[in-house]
């Protein structure tokens, strides 16, 4: 917008902060503390409902619902944590259902989208360009569109109130994912690939031997996101799933709330407990998530 | 996959490496290939099949043209619920574009312990569900919430009635959305360290002090990386859904009843699929208006290099 015109102005004010470098040097110090005090308070900020979330968890009741809010627990009532587990609802079966939809999910997108991603890299073929574009567009695609032919198809297919639905489209190279590998393909030198047909290697050897090794820090990214989204997914769940031992930790979170209205420091230790391997995840891999989205996110 | 193994192998010796290699392709592309006929192209063709007709997906299938698009036309629910969306979209993209713009600035002033920073900003973005949902709730009790005995104790104020206000119900949603903004706010600090030091420098050389630098480099350097965000925010901002049926399952007085909530109501309560897959395709053609839009501005705005 005003690019050209501050651009163009820039020179005129040349030697001005050299003329004054002592008032220079006290505005740079008052500008860092100013700094530091908006990022702490804005951590401040964020931080909050965390901490929120843990204090209830381990809160004894009497004092959750008092006012003014407490910020600090009288006593630590880690016995929290284990009354979803003793109550009516199949809680750690929850978990159990959410971590086979996790694990099975991230497993296919990332066996299926190094394959897919792998053939859009570095193999020729008729229509690639268009089918690439098909992809990325495919990308950007609401999932609300597609929603009910899906679940008719997966009536009639008998596989509703199973985990199915949720895990096999996983397994057809979801098109984030496919863009994600390859983009990290592309990077790999072709030389890698000529050594490898030197020593006899089809392209499956190719993929198998040069590409997986090379890339397990971007399969690792794409497995986490797959992870982290298929465990918070709600939408999804919510349609497919109806019986209750078969429900996700985020359905079950809900069902579990109707009924713990006056329990919050309950229904805290729950929710702190369903977002916690999501959490462990990120802090384990956090490396891998955001070398993921200075590959994605930078080329735009 | 066979015709990759066999194409790796002496035996079709005979196939010309080009067309060998054309198979290969083929072979390997194929999980995408299928994956999209069947669970993209084939149901979205579907969906905009059985939006002319009325049907439960069980028995009944009855042909009625055009009937459910004029009802959309006259449907004040529908009317509202895309208001609704409408009014999120329009204030959730800019203010949490600018909220991770902001932060991502902040965190790239050569600053201390920006790791830990880091963490704490885009934390919030990897919980994004039920649990948070749940805990905002809470957090938005009107009379023994912590936020309204924050604004009473510290500030003063008294605090509105939040979820249970019509007025306020929606900010209280955009609120706990712009909490997540920290997958943008990564996305731009990437964008950031893309920006080589040397303009930076050149800028310091002619006079520029760090506010002109943020206005003739920062913000040009950029823009590619804000219109990624703001495409994949109105893609997510138009679909808001998991937060507001937990929140207020759209009230109160349908406040928050937003498009994605509306036309699963529709679907899977009322069992009206083909009026919910109308709904479904005039929330596609909004959202893809939109995008489109913001795509075409881009030339006015976006600096690319080269």
């Amino acid at each position: 917008m005003t690019t050209t015109e501050s651009g163009a102005a820039l020179g005129s004010a040349q030697a001005v902060p050299l003329q004054h470098p002592r008032k220079i040097y006290y505005g740079t110090i008052a500008m860092r503390v100013l700094l530091y005090l908006v990022v702490l308070w804005g951590a401040v900020v964020f931080a909050i409902p965390f901490y929120w979330m843990i204090r209830t968890a381990v809160m004894p009741a009497y004092q959750v619902n008092l006012y003014p809010p407490q910020w600090w627990p009288d006593s630590f009532h880690f016995e929290n944590f284990r009354s979803p587990f003793v109550g009516p609802f199949p809680f750690s079966r929850w978990f159990i259902n959410s971590a086979t939809i996790s694990i099975m999910s991230s497993l296919g997108v990332v066996l299926s989208a190094s394959l897919v991603g792998f053939g859009f890299a570095r193999l020729n073929f008729p229509l690639r360009n268009v089918l690439f574009i098909l992809v990325l567009s495919t990308m950007m695609l609401p999932e609300h569109i597609r929603l009910i032919p899906t679940y008719l198809m997966f009536v009639e297919l008998g596989w509703v109130n199973s985990f199915l639905p949720l895990i096999v489209p996983n397994w057809f190279a979801p098109p984030f994912h496919v863009f994600l590998m390859r983009q990290f393909f592309m990077t790999i030198p072709r030389e890698m690939d000529d050594a490898a047909k030197i020593d006899g290697c089809g392209y499956l050897g190719i993929y198998a031997r040069i590409f997986i090794p090379l890339s397990l820090p971007v399969m690792g990214v794409s497995a986490i996101y797959q992870f982290t989204f298929t465990w918070n997914d709600f939408l999804h769940p919510l349609v497919y799933l109806q019986q209750v031992e078969n429900y996700t930790i985020a359905l079950g979170l809900r069902l579990f709330e109707g009924y713990m209205r006056s329990n919050m420091q309950d229904m805290m230790a729950s929710a702190l407990m369903a977002v916690m391997p999501t959490i462990i995840i990120f802090f384990v891999a956090q490396r891998y998530f955001i070398q993921g989205i200075v590959v994605t996110g930078v080329k735009g | 996959m066979t015709a990759s193994e066999r194409a790796g192998s002496s035996t079709s010796r005979t196939l010309h490496p080009a067309r060998r290699e054309a198979l290969a392709g083929l072979a390997f592309i194929s999980p995408w290939l299928i994956g999209f006929v069947v669970f993209t192209a084939g149901p979205m063709l579907a969906s905009l099949y059985f939006s002319f007709f009325r049907t439960d997906l069980l028995g009944l299938w009855e042909f009625v043209g055009g009937q459910w698009y004029r009802g959309l036309w006259r449907d004040s629910l529908v009317h509202k619920a895309m208001l609704n969306t409408a009014y999120y979209a329009f204030v959730m993209v800019p203010l949490s574009t600018t909220l991770a713009l902001f932060i991502a600035v902040l965190l790239n002033q050569n600053i201390r312990g920006q790791s830990v920073w880091r963490t704490i900003y885009y934390l919030p973005s990897v919980v994004a569900g039920a649990a948070v949902a749940i805990l905002f709730k809470w957090l938005y009790q009107p009379d023994i919430g912590l936020l309204n005995s924050i604004l009473d104790r510290v500030f003063g104020i008294t605090g509105p009635r939040w979820i249970f206000s019509e007025e306020w119900a929606m900010p209280s949603v955009i609120i706990m959305a712009l909490w997540g903004s920290g997958g943008a706010m990564l996305i731009f600090l990437a964008g950031l360290r893309g920006i080589p030091t040397a303009l930076y420098e050149a800028a310091k050389i002619d006079g520029a002090g760090p506010i002109r630098s943020f206005f003739a480099i920062t913000i040009p350097m950029l823009t590619p990386t804000i219109l990624f965000n703001v495409v994949l925010n109105i893609i997510a901002s138009w679909q808001v859904f998991t937060q507001v049926l937990i929140m207020t399952q759209g009230g109160p007085n349908n406040a928050t009843l937003t498009m994605v909530l509306h036309l699963y109501n529709t679907g899977f309560s009322q069992f009206l699929f083909g009026y919910a897959s109308a709904q479904a395709w005039a929330l596609f053609l909004a959202i893809l208006i939109f995008v489109l839009l913001a795509i075409r501005s881009a030339s006015s705005w976006v600096q690319y290099e080269r």
